[in-house]
C-alpha cells in the first residue's frame, strides 16, 4: 500500500452508519465515478439494481441473465442454490454484473453501505471497464444488443413451445445445452448480434436454409455424372462448431429447430469470452475496488471502520488455500487475477533487478497505461504467459505435478524457483487454455451419399481420452438432432484409438468391421 | 450517468415455471423419494416439507469430458517441500491432494453426492396421496346435499336493489332513448339542415316573406321536438337488469372422522404406534378433501370411551377386549352428533385381532345393521404378525356385503403403513 497521505484531504464522509439508502447509493457513486474518471476507467453507463435475496437466487438460476428462456436446468439450478443458501453452506455473491449497454449490475438488499461501495466499485467500474475494454468482449459480443436478444430469444422459444409442445422443446435444448461449450467459432470472428435485424431476418433465413439444404440432400440421380469426380469430405474443412453444422446441414430439422440451436448458439458466444477471461476479470475488478476503496479512505470520504470492513472482505475474495487445505479448489482467479494486476503496478512503479530482466518493456513504465494496455489486449492464457512474474510465483509456492497414468508416480514438473520459472508459467497459462480443457472435437465428415452418417473426431491431447458415460449420452443428444448415425472417434497421431457411435456400437464392432 | 432502480418490488417468483418444469421432468423418481422417506419418517413430521434426494448422474446434464488416464498435468500453490523432479505417491482418487484434480468437473454435478433440493409440504403431500382419492365420494355430493350456494347466473328484470347491475341498466336506457328518439332526432337533423339551405338562399336573394315564414314555422317544431325529446326518461323501470342468482345443491364439506383402537393388553406401544402412523396418515387425506374434519377418537377395551388425542395413544389404562362395545359407542356418537346427510363420516378401526370369542358376530351384526349404512368409507386395520382370528373372519362377511365402502388390511410393521394406506384409497378403474 502507498503511504497514506491522511493530512492531505480534510474529513468530510459520506456517511458514518452502516445501513445504506438510495439517497447514499448515489453519493457514493458519485464519488466512485469521478475516482474511476480520474484513474481513466472507461466504463458503459451504469444501472444499478437493488434486489432482494431470492430475486438473487433467481438472478443465479439463469446464469445471471435479467431475463432468459423457460428451462428445467434452470430450476434445478435455482432448487439447488436455494437449498445451499438455507442451509448456510453457500453464501451468495455480493453481486452479478451483466455485459450490456447500460451495464446492469444487482446489489443485494442486506449489503451494508461498506459493501455496496465495495461492489459498485467492483462491479459498476471494475468489471464494467473491462467489458468495455477487452478485445474478445469487444469483438464477440454486442453490449447494446443482449438484452434485446434475450427477449427475442425468449418469446421465440416461447411461441414454439405454444406451437410444438414444451415437450419437444425442452427436448431439443437439452441437447442444445449438452452441445453449448461447442457452439462457438473460436477463431473466425461472428458478426455480432444484432436483434431488430434478426427477427426481420429469421423468415428469409428459413426459406434460404431450406433451400441450401435440398441442395446438399438432393437425392435425384445425375444424369451423367463425371467419371474422375473424387469423393470428396464433406465439409471439406473440419468444423469446429459443431451446433452450426447442425443448424446448416442436419437434413430432418424443421426451420424453428434451428431456429433454437441457433439462438443457443448465439448465448454460448456470449458468454465465451467471459470464460476465457476468468482471471483478468476478477483480478481487474477486484485490483480496482481495492484501489479505489483506498482512495476513498485517503480523501477522507469514508471511515476506518468502513475501510476495515471492506478489507476484511476483500482479504476473504482473494484468499488463496494451499493445495494440501481441506477448503482447496483449485487456484482462486480472484487471488492469481488481483496479485498480478498489483504486480504488474509494482513492476512499473518499483522494479527490482529480477523484473527489468523479465519485462524489459514495462519495468518503469506508467502503471497506468501498462495495466489498461494488458487489460485491452490479453485472455487469461496469453496474460499469464506475458505478465506471470517470478515473484508472484515465489508468493504463492506455485509448483507444477504431472499425472501420467502410465507412471506410477506422479512428478513435480517445476517450482518456484530459477530452473522453474519459465515451465511453471508455461504450464500455468497452459491451464486456462478451454482448447486444453475441453476436449478438442470436430465435424469430420458426413456421408451424403450414404447413410448420412456424420463422423466427429476427437482430437486427443496429452492423451486424454473421453470419459465414457457423458460421452455416450452426449453422442444420444447429437444423434437426435442429426437424425441419423453418428459416429465418434477419438484420434491421437492419426491413429483412431476409440470409437463410439451412436445407435450403439462399441468400439470393437466398428473397428472389427472396418477392417 | 448513474440509473439506480430499485427492484425488490418486483416479483421474486421468476424461478417458479422453471422449478416446477424440473419437479415435472423428475416426477417419478421425486415421487420414489417421498415414497422413501414416509418410510423412513416418523409421523409427526409428515406435515412438513421434505428434502429430496436424487441421484444426482440421474439429473446431470452430460458434456463432453476428459476421463481418467492421459498426461494431465496441472499447477497448484502451497508448495512446501517439494523440489523439481520429485517423485510422489498417487494420493487416493477423489483425494483432494495435488495430483488427481480434475479441477474443471465438479460444478456440472458430475461428483457423487446426491442432488438434494426442498419441497413443500403442501407438493410433499401432492406426491404422498397421489393417485388417491376418497371412495365414494359422487353419491354424498349429489344425493345428500343438503346445503346450497349461490351462483350467478345470468339477468333477471326483477331483483332487489342490492344485486342491480349499474352496467347493464345504463346500456338499456341508453339503447331505449336511442331507440325511442330516433324518430324525432332524425327529424331534428332534417330540420336543421332546412335552416342552413335557408341561411344561404337569403343570403342570396335578399329578403323573402315566404321563406322568413317557413323558417319560423321550422324553428318552432324544432323546438317542440327538442322539448319532446328531453322529456324522454334517462332511465326508466324496465331499463334495469339485477344479477340473477341460482341455488347450487353443494355437496357437504364437513367430515368426521372416527378413530377406533383397540387399547386391551395384547396391543403394545410398538402396535399403537403403528395405529396412530396409520390415523394421522387418514386424517392428513382427509383434511385434503374437506374445510372442516372433526375427529373421534373412541378407545376400547371391555368397554369403550370417547377420550382426547392423548388420552387415546398414551393412556396405560388396560384390560380385556370387546370390540362391540367400541362399535356400539360410534354408532351411539354418529347418531348424536353426526347427521349423515351433514357429514361425511369415516371410521378407521385399529386392532390386533383379539376379540371375545362370541363378541365378533355381535360386531358384525352391528356393522352391517347400524355403522354401514351411515359411513362414508370403513377401514379396518389388524395390526400385528399372528394368524387371523374370528374377528377377521366376521369382517370378511361384512366386506363381501359392503364391497365399496368396507376396506380391510392387515399390517406387519410401520413400513406397511403407506402401502397398505395406498390400497385402501388407490383410484378405482371407474
Amino acid at each position: 500500500m502507498t503511504e497514506r497521505k491522511k493530512n492531505a484531504f480534510k474529513k468530510q464522509f459520506l456517511s458514518e452508519g452502516s445501513e445504506w439508502t438510495f439517497d447514499l447509493l448515489a453519493k457514493y457513486d458519485k464519488k466512485i465515478s469521478e475516482l474511476a474518471e480520474e484513474f481513466r476507467l472507461d466504463t458503459y453507463p451504469n444501472q444499478i439494481e437493488v434486489i432482494s435475496s431470492e430475486q438473487m437466487m433467481d438472478a443465479y438460476a439463469s446464469i445471471g441473465m435479467p431475463l432468459m428462456y423457460n428451462h428445467w436446468s434452470f430450476g434445478k439450478q435455482f432448487l439447488g442454490t436455494h437449498k445451499n443458501y438455507q442451509r448456510g453452506t453457500m453464501g451468495l455473491a455480493y453481486e452479478i454484473v451483466i455485459n450490456s449497454s447500460p451495464s446492469i449490475s444487482y446489489l443485494m438488499e442486506e449489503n451494508t453501505m461498506a459493501m455496496q461501495a465495495l461492489v459498485i466499485a467492483h462491479a459498476c467500474y471494475g468489471h464494467n471497464s473491462f467489458f468495455k475494454g477487452n478485445y474478445l468482449f469487444q469483438s464477440w459480443t454486442d453490449a447494446t444488443a443482449i438484452i434485446d436478444y434475450l427477449l427475442f430469444a425468449k418469446q421465440y422459444i416461447q411461441t414454439c413451445e405454444e406451437r410444438h409442445g414444451t415437450e419437444q422443446v425442452e427436448q431439443l435444448l437439452d441437447s442444445c445445452h449438452a452441445l453449448m461449450n461447442y457452439g462457438v467459432n473460436r477463431y473466425k470472428r461472428p458478426v455480432p448480434l444484432s436483434p431488430q435485424q434478426e427477427e426481420a431476418q429469421q423468415a428469409a433465413r428459413e426459406e434460404y436454409r431450406q433451400r441450401q439444404l435440398n441442395q446438399l440432400w438432393d437425392t435425384i440421380p445425375k444424369t451423367k455424372r463425371p467419371k474422375d469426380e473424387k469423393i470428396q469430405r464433406f465439409p471439406a474443412e473440419q468444423e469446429e462448431n459443431i451446433l452450426y453444422f447442425i443448424e446448416k446441414n442436419a437434413p430432418l430439422l424443421e426451420t424453428w429447430q434451428r431456429e433454437i440451436i441457433r439462438i443457443v448458439r448465439k448465448l454460448s458466444q456470449y458468454f465465451y469470452p467471459q470464460k476465457q477471461t476468468q482471471v483478468m476479470n476478477e483480478g481487474w475488478a477486484t485490483f480496482w475496488h481495492y484501489t479505489i476503496i483506498n482512495e476513498l479512505y485517503d480523501r477522507g470520504y469514508i471511515t476506518e471502520g468502513m475501510l476495515l470492513e471492506c478489507m476484511q472482505s476483500h482479504t476473504n475474495v482473494v484468499y488463496q488455500p494451499d493445495f494440501d487445505s481441506p477448503h482447496y479448489n483449485g487456484i482462486n482467479p480472484y487471488t492469481l487475477g488481483f496479485n498480478m494486476m498489483r504486480d504488474i503496478k509494482r513492476i512499473c512503479q518499483n522494479p527490482t533487478e529480477e523484473d527489468k530482466e523479465w519485462f524489459p518493456n514495462i519495468a518503469g513504465s506508467d502503471w497506468e497505461k501498462t495495466l489498461d494496455y494488458a487489460m485491452r489486449n490479453y485472455k487469461d492464457e496469453s496474460f499469464i504467459l506475458q505478465f506471470l512474474s517470478p515473484k508472484i510465483m515465489r508468493d504463492l509456492h506455485l509448483f507444477g505435478i504431472r499425472d501420467d497414468q502410465t507412471k506410477e508416480h506422479l512428478k513435480v514438473t517445476a517450482i518456484h524457483d530459477e530452473q522453474g520459472y519459465q515451465e511453471l508459467r508455461e504450464e500455468l497459462s497452459a491451464q486456462y487454455n478451454l482448447g486444453n480443457n475441453e476436449p478438442n472435437i470436430q465435424v469430420y465428415n458426413v456421408n451424403v451419399r450414404g447413410d448420412r452418417s456424420l463422423t466427429l473426431r476427437h482430437y486427443m491431447h496429452d492423451k486424454r481420452p473421453l470419459n465414457k458415460e457423458p460421452t455416450e449420452e452426449m453422442l444420444k443428444h447429437i444423434h437426435s438432432m442429426w437424425g441419423f448415425p453418428v459416429k465418434l472417434e477419438s484420434i491421437d497421431d492419426q491413429v483412431v484409438i476409440q470409437c463410439w457411435e451412436c445407435p450403439d456400437k462399441t468400439t470393437e464392432e466398428i473397428l472389427g468391421k472396418a477392417s | 450517468m448513474t440509473h439506480i432502480i430499485d427492484r425488490r418490488l418486483n416479483g421474486k417468483n421468476k424461478s417458479t415455471v422453471n422449478r416446477q418444469r424440473f419437479l415435472d421432468r423428475y416426477k417419478k423418481h421425486i415421487k420414489e423419494a417421498v415414497n422413501q422417506t414416509i418410510k423412513q419418517r416418523s409421523i409427526q413430521d409428515m406435515e412438513q416439507g421434505t428434502e429430496i434426494s436424487l441421484p444426482s448422474r440421474d439429473v446431470s446434464e452430460p458434456t463432453f469430458h476428459h476421463g481418467p488416464g492421459g498426461v494431465n498435468t496441472r499447477v497448484h500453490p502451497g508448495n512446501k517441500e517439494f523440489h523439481q523432479g520429485d517423485q510422489i505417491a498417487r494420493p487416493p482418487s477423489g483425494g483432494s491432494g495435488g495430483g488427481s484434480g480434475d479441477g474443471q468437473a465438479s460444478n456440472q454435478g458430475e461428483g457423487m453426492d446426491d442432488f438434494v433440493f426442498q419441497i413443500s409440504q403442501e407438493e410433499f403431500l401432492d406426491y404422498m396421496f397421489e393417485d388417491l382419492e376418497l371412495p365414494n365420494l359422487v353419491r354424498k355430493q349429489l344425493k345428500d346435499a343438503t346445503n346450497f350456494e349461490y351462483h350467478r347466473a345470468g339477468f333477471t328484470s326483477s331483483g332487489t336493489p342490492d344485486k342491480l347491475n349499474v352496467v347493464r341498466s345504463l346500456r338499456n336506457a341508453h339503447a331505449r332513448r336511442i331507440a325511442l328518439g330516433g324518430k324525432k332526432r332524425k327529424r331534428v337533423k332534417e330540420i336543421l339542415d332546412q335552416l342552413v339551405d335557408l341561411e344561404e338562399e337569403q343570403s342570396e336573394s335578399q329578403q323573402d316573406n315566404t321563406n322568413e315564414v317557413i323558417r319560423a314555422a321550422l324553428i318552432q317544431e324544432l323546438e317542440e321536438l327538442r322539448h319532446r325529446l328531453g322529456k324522454l326518461p334517462f332511465i326508466d323501470d324496465f331499463d334495469l337488469r339485477y344479477h340473477n342468482l341460482i341455488k347450487v345443491p353443494l355437496p357437504s364439506t364437513r367430515a368426521v372422522m372416527f378413530c377406533v383402537m383397540d387399547v386391551s393388553g395384547s396391543m403394545t406401544q410398538a402396535i399403537k404406534d403403528i395405529a396412530k402412523r396409520f390415523f394421522i396418515l387418514l386424517f392428513l387425506f382427509l383434511k385434503r378433501n374437506y374445510k372442516q374434519i372433526d375427529v373421534v377418537f373412541i378407545r376400547h377395551h371391555t368397554t369403550a370411551q370417547e377420550v382426547d388425542e392423548e388420552t387415546f395413544f398414551y393412556s396405560r389404562e388396560t384390560g380385556g377386549t370387546i370390540v362391540s362395545s367400541a362399535l356400539e359407542l360410534t354408532a351411539e356418537v354418529i347418531e348424536q352428533k353426526y347427521n349423515p346427510s351433514d357429514w361425511n363420516i369415516y371410521v378407521a378401526q385399529a386392532s390386533d385381532g383379539d376379540n371375545w370369542d362370541d363378541d365378533s358376530i355381535k360386531c358384525a351384526k352391528l356393522l352391517m345393521e347400524k355403522i354401514m349404512p351411515q359411513v362414508q368409507y370403513f377401514a379396518y386395520v389388524e395390526i400385528g404378525s399372528r394368524f387371523h382370528q374370528n374377528l377377521w373372519e366376521e369382517y370378511k362377511q361384512v366386506a363381501v356385503a359392503y364391497p365399496d365402502l368396507f376396506a380391510m388390511q392387515d399390517l406387519t410393521d410401520a413400513a406397511d403403513i403407506y402401502p397398505v394406506f395406498r390400497e385402501l384409497f388407490e383410484r378405482k378403474e371407474a
